[in-house]
Parts: C-alpha cells; sequence; structure tokens
C-alpha cells in the first residue's frame, strides 16, 4: 500500500547545523497490517513517520500511495491526501485546549463543509466506541491520560482515513491503558485499518496484535 | 456551493470558539477597539452633521448681504442704500435688515436682538428663543424686561418661543417690533443694520457682488456661499483639533491591536500546527484568521458606531458639545437630525476594520505555510 524508494532526510541543508536524519530508506507496507517502527531516541523513527503521513517532504527518494507516486505533489494536493487517507495519534495527544471533546474530535472534517447534524452524529458514535460518549462536551483539559488518548483516536477516525498513524502511543500510558490501547488497536485492523506505529515499549512491539516490527537505528532500517 | 458554506460557517463556528477562549483578553481588545470607534466616529458624525444642518439652514438665508464699512468697522447702513442696490439688475429682492446684540446681565448670556420682517409683531410684543425662554424659566404671556441703550427699562410680552427645532440658529434670538428695536437701541429711521439681498439666478451672485462693490465702495457684500465656507472651516478646524487630541489614544491602540493581531503565541503556533496535521490547509488556516480579525474589528465598528449614533443623534452629543457647538454662552439645546452617509462609512470601515484584519492574517500565513511535522517533535 505505501513503497518508501531511497528515501533521504536531511535538515538544515547547507548549513552549519546540517543533520541526516534518514539515509535511503526503502520500506513497503502492506494493506491492514499492524507495522511497528521500533528504534531508540534519534534513530529516525518519527521522521519516517511524516514522511509517510505526508507531513513533511523527503529530501530525496519517493513515497508511493496505492501505486501512485506523491513525493512531488504540492502542499495542498499533500494535505488533501493526509485528509482523506491518514488519521494521526500524536505522542502528547495534541488535542486543542479550550474546546470540548467533541469540537476536538470533529475539527479534521471541517474544512470539508459536511452536513453538522451528520458529522455530529459521527463523531459521538465514536466517541461511544471510546467509550468517551459521557465526555463528550467535557474541556479536553479534564480528561485523563487514557480518555485523552482515545479522544485522539476518535479524532484521527472522523475522515474515516485508510491508515492510522500513532507516534509512540503508550508512551504516556500505564500497563493498563497500553493493553486497552493495543485492543483498539485490534478492533481497527479488524475494520481493515492499516496501523503504522512508533515505538519501543516490548508491551507494544511483542503484542500479538502486531504483523511487523520494522528495526531502526541512526536514520537506517537495520 | 453549499460545501463551501457549511466550511465558512465552520470556520466561523471555530474562530467564535477560539475567541471565548482568550475572553478577557479579546474582550479587552474589543472595548478599547470599540471606544476608539466610537470617539472616531462621534467626532465624524458630529461635524459632518452640523454642517449638513448649517447648509440645510443658509438655502433659506439670502444670496448676498450687504455691510457698510467705516474705518474697517461694520457699521448702520443708511436706507438710500437700499434704494440704490434695489436698481441692480439680477436682484429680485431687497430689504434693510435690523439686527444686534444684547448683553442680559441676569443671565450672563448674549441674546440676539432681530426684526422680524415677514410678520409685524405688535409694539411691546417678542418672541424669544428656546434657551432664552429655558435659562430665563420664562413662557409665553410672561414679561421679560431689558435695560435699553440709555438705561431705560423696556418691558415685553412674550408672544410666543421658537420651536426646539430651529434651536440651532434660534436658540439665543429675541424677534421684536421695528419700533421696539429702534427704540430700544436708539437707532434712528432710515438706517439698517445691512441689507439683505436676493438674487434671481444663483449663477448671477458674484457678478452682483462685484456690482455692489462698484456701486458703494464703502460697503463689503457677502456671499452665502463664503457664509457656508467659514461655517465648514470652522467646524473642520474643531474636528481636526478634536482627532489631534484623539490621535495619542488611537495610535496608543494601534499599537496595542497591531502587537496582538501581528504576533502569535507558542499555544498559537502549536495550534496551527495541529490543525495542519490533522488536514486543514493553510488557505483555512488563513481563512480562519482572518475570520477572527474580521470579526473583532466588525463587532467593534457596529458597537462603536451605534454608541456614537447615539450619541450624537439622541444624547445632544454629551462629551463634545461644548468643544464642537462653539462658544457662545448659551449653547444650543437641539438634537441634529439623524443622518447616515454610506461613504463615510464606507471610510470608516475600511479605516477601521481592514488594517485590523489585515494585521492579522500576516503572521497566520507565516505561520502557517510551515511544515506540519513540528508538531510530531
Amino acid at each position: 500500500m505505501i513503497e518508501l524508494r531511497a528515501i533521504r532526510k536531511v535538515f538544515n541543508q547547507g548549513r552549519h547545523n546540517e543533520f541526516c536524519a534518514l539515509h535511503d530508506v526503502d520500506l513497503s507496507i502492506g494493506e491492514n497490517q499492524v507495522t511497528v517502527l521500533r528504534g531508540p531516541s534519534g534513530s529516525g523513527k518519527t521522521t519516517l513517520l511524516s514522511i509517510i503521513g505526508c507531513l513533511s517532504r523527503p529530501t530525496s527518494g519517493r513515497v508511493s500511495l496505492q501505486q501512485r507516486d506523491i513525493s512531488g505533489f504540492s502542499e495542498r494536493f499533500l494535505t488533501d491526501i493526509r485528509r482523506h487517507t491518514f488519521g494521526f495519534v500524536f505522542q502528547q495527544f495534541n488535542l486543542i485546549k479550550g474546546i470540548s471533546v467533541l469540537e476536538n474530535v470533529m475539527t479534521p472534517a471541517y474544512p470539508l463543509g459536511l452536513d453538522y447534524a451528520e458529522l455530529r452524529q459521527r463523531a459521538l458514535a465514536l466517541l461511544e466506541q471510546m467509550q468517551l460518549g459521557h465526555r463528550a462536551s467535557a474541556p479536553v483539559e479534564w480528561l485523563s491520560g487514557g480518555e485523552a488518548q482515545r479522544a485522539a483516536i476518535a479524532r484521527a477516525l472522523i475522515n474515516d482515513p485508510q491508515v492510522i498513524i500513532a507516534d509512540e502511543p503508550t508512551a504516556n500510558l500505564d500497563t493498563h491503558l497500553s493493553k486497552r490501547f493495543l485492543e483498539i488497536a485490534e478492533r481497527l485492523r479488524e475494520r481493515g485499518k492499516t496501523l503504522l506505529l512508533t515505538s519501543h515499549d516490548p508491551l507494544v512491539c511483542e503484542s500479538a496484535v502486531v504483523d511487523r516490527v520494522v528495526e531502526m537505528r541512526d536514520g537506517r532500517l537495520v | 456551493m453549499k460545501n463551501w458554506f457549511l466550511k465558512q460557517r465552520y470556520l466561523i463556528d471555530y474562530t467564535l470558539a477560539a475567541l471565548l477562549r482568550r475572553k478577557g483578553k479579546n474582550l479587552s481588545l474589543l472595548a478599547v477597539y470599540t471606544l476608539v470607534v466610537f470617539l472616531l466616529v462621534s467626532v465624524m458624525l458630529f461635524s459632518h452633521s452640523i454642517k449638513q444642518e448649517a447648509s440645510h439652514l443658509l438655502q433659506a438665508a439670502p444670496e448676498l448681504v450687504v455691510q457698510r464699512m467705516v474705518a474697517g468697522r461694520h457699521d448702520l447702513v443708511p436706507a438710500a442704500y437700499v434704494e440704490k442696490l434695489g436698481q441692480i439688475r439680477g436682484v429680485q429682492r431687497i430689504e434693510g435688515r435690523l439686527w444686534g446684540y444684547f448683553f442680559d446681565p441676569v443671565v450672563s448670556a448674549n441674546y440676539t436682538f432681530m426684526v422680524q420682517s415677514d410678520e409685524q409683531l405688535p409694539a411691546g410684543y417678542i418672541v424669544v428663543g428656546d434657551a432664552i425662554a429655558r435659562t430665563r424659566g420664562a413662557s409665553r404671556g410672561d414679561v421679560l424686561s431689558f435695560r435699553g441703550y440709555n438705561g431705560q427699562l423696556f418691558s415685553f410680552t412674550i408672544d410666543h418661543t421658537l420651536s426646539h427645532d430651529s434651536g440651532l440658529v434660534s436658540a439665543d434670538l429675541v424677534l421684536l417690533n421695528e419700533q421696539d428695536f429702534r427704540g430700544f437701541f436708539g437707532i434712528a429711521d432710515g438706517q439698517f443694520t445691512d441689507i439683505a439681498l436676493t438674487v434671481r439666478n444663483a449663477r448671477e451672485v458674484r457678478k452682483v457682488a462685484e456690482k455692489v462693490a462698484l456701486a458703494l465702495p464703502d460697503t463689503r457684500p457677502i456671499m452665502r456661499d463664503e457664509i457656508l465656507r467659514t461655517y465648514e472651516s470652522i467646524f473642520n478646524w474643531r474636528e481636526g483639533m478634536i482627532l489631534v487630541l484623539l490621535v495619542g489614544g488611537v495610535l496608543a491602540f494601534v499599537i496595542f491591536a497591531w502587537e496582538k493581531a501581528s504576533g502569535l503565541s507558542a499555544e498559537e503556533r502549536r495550534e496551527i500546527g495541529i490543525l495542519k496535521a490533522v488536514g486543514w490547509e493553510t488557505s483555512d488556516i488563513i481563512r480562519m484568521k482572518f475570520w477572527e480579525g474580521f470579526l473583532i474589528s466588525l463587532t467593534a465598528f457596529l458597537c462603536g458606531y451605534l454608541l456614537a449614533y447615539g450619541h450624537i443623534f439622541f444624547f445632544s452629543s454629551a462629551l463634545f458639545a461644548q468643544v464642537l457647538k462653539g462658544w457662545a454662552v448659551l449653547y444650543p439645546s437641539f438634537a441634529l437630525v439623524p443622518y447616515v452617509d454610506g461613504l463615510q462609512i464606507a471610510t470608516l470601515l475600511f479605516l477601521t476594520v481592514f488594517p485590523y484584519a489585515a494585521a492579522t492574517v500576516v503572521p497566520i500565513w507565516r505561520a502557517a505555510i510551515s511544515d506540519p511535522d513540528t508538531v510530531m517533535r
């Protein structure tokens, strides 16, 4: 489903602090699979994830999505792909403070201009699935760590994307909540979603729900 | 199209929610913004309206007033002058006028005494302006006494008072019979204060004025347009004076607003990153921030304009009346006719709403074009 060919990512190119985060990475990610990128801090997991999720562009190399080369797409097209194909669950959850859980979940769909009642219904259904229906109108500041993560997952699913990208999803969770996350991941896979995670948590990497673990170190696959 | 409207609605909804998140900061900005608009609009509405009012009132005034000058000062005009000027071609109507000023020590105010030409009042009767009736506490049928030029006391019965609506010109006016006027001021028969000329063709007024100056070199013809221009320059000058006084406040606000609009907090930058990461386009974010600036500035403009409108037309311009109306002792108490000028609104709207909306968009554009992957770090 996703093909990476000779991906290089250089930060601060041409400056004294130039840094190469990824060196000629080749990777294929299959559909309806749970793939984990594992590696120590600074190994390039997050950079690779952001390139796959169209959050940034590689310095060189090609990214294909369903046999379509998207490396040279403009920001506008990348945003459109990101909106419809990927759902993101960030390490810090990155929920927008000051607005309700429901509004946070609906936010990615605002630029699509969908019917409000339909969108609200869809967001409430997702919150119910995440067992957060009772917290829909609460400000996100009131949520616990586990609740915030489930709200972030609901937000990632609002546009019904094919791929869910989660960066260190269990980094801020205790064991019980981490297991709960894996249950959700399993359910999502059962629904046909592709999951791409970064983690160095053994609980995640050794979980039965994970189909493949890709090791990374110093910007290379090992 | 429906989707476009729904999208704008979502963006505005989100913007309103964002504004409510920083309630204190945005409300204080709105209050200061409204105050600035209120002050500017009040000054502009007042001076514009009073100029309009003066121009309407002067429509009924004679096209030409002729004064006699003696040693550079205004002097009485002999009746012979009236006859002579009446022979100038183009003059439709000519009238010797009698008017003068009187200081009333009872209320320490100056009145304007004038002979009413179109309607003859009976001897011993006067018509008084609204402000005189108010300050002297007098009404129809009451007797007012004034000391004449020779110290003799003259008593007049009030026939009626002038209507409140004409307050701008008649607040301090006393209308009386010609013989009473001459007796009171000691002006002999056959002499007038000045001469009013009505000219048949408006385009001939300047020519008639030249003929007057030629026929009677010791006179000064004053055209109605000149009076109007003088009024305009007086009110423009007063308006300018107030605006200069307001400049400091406006400048302080501009700096405050610019800082608020153009600076982005770390929290706002983070939010922009999140929105981009979850699928918002750069243009969506710029639009959302534009709506934010637009809603604040438009609300401030509407509130400021409505408050100023109420202040000027329903509360008699309480804040600026003393400066803008003039320095007469008897301030006329009058309500200006509510009046709205589309061009003036458009100018104010352009000067108050758009700079702020633009100031909000520029920094957002800079932040919004950055890669959204910053939120991953």
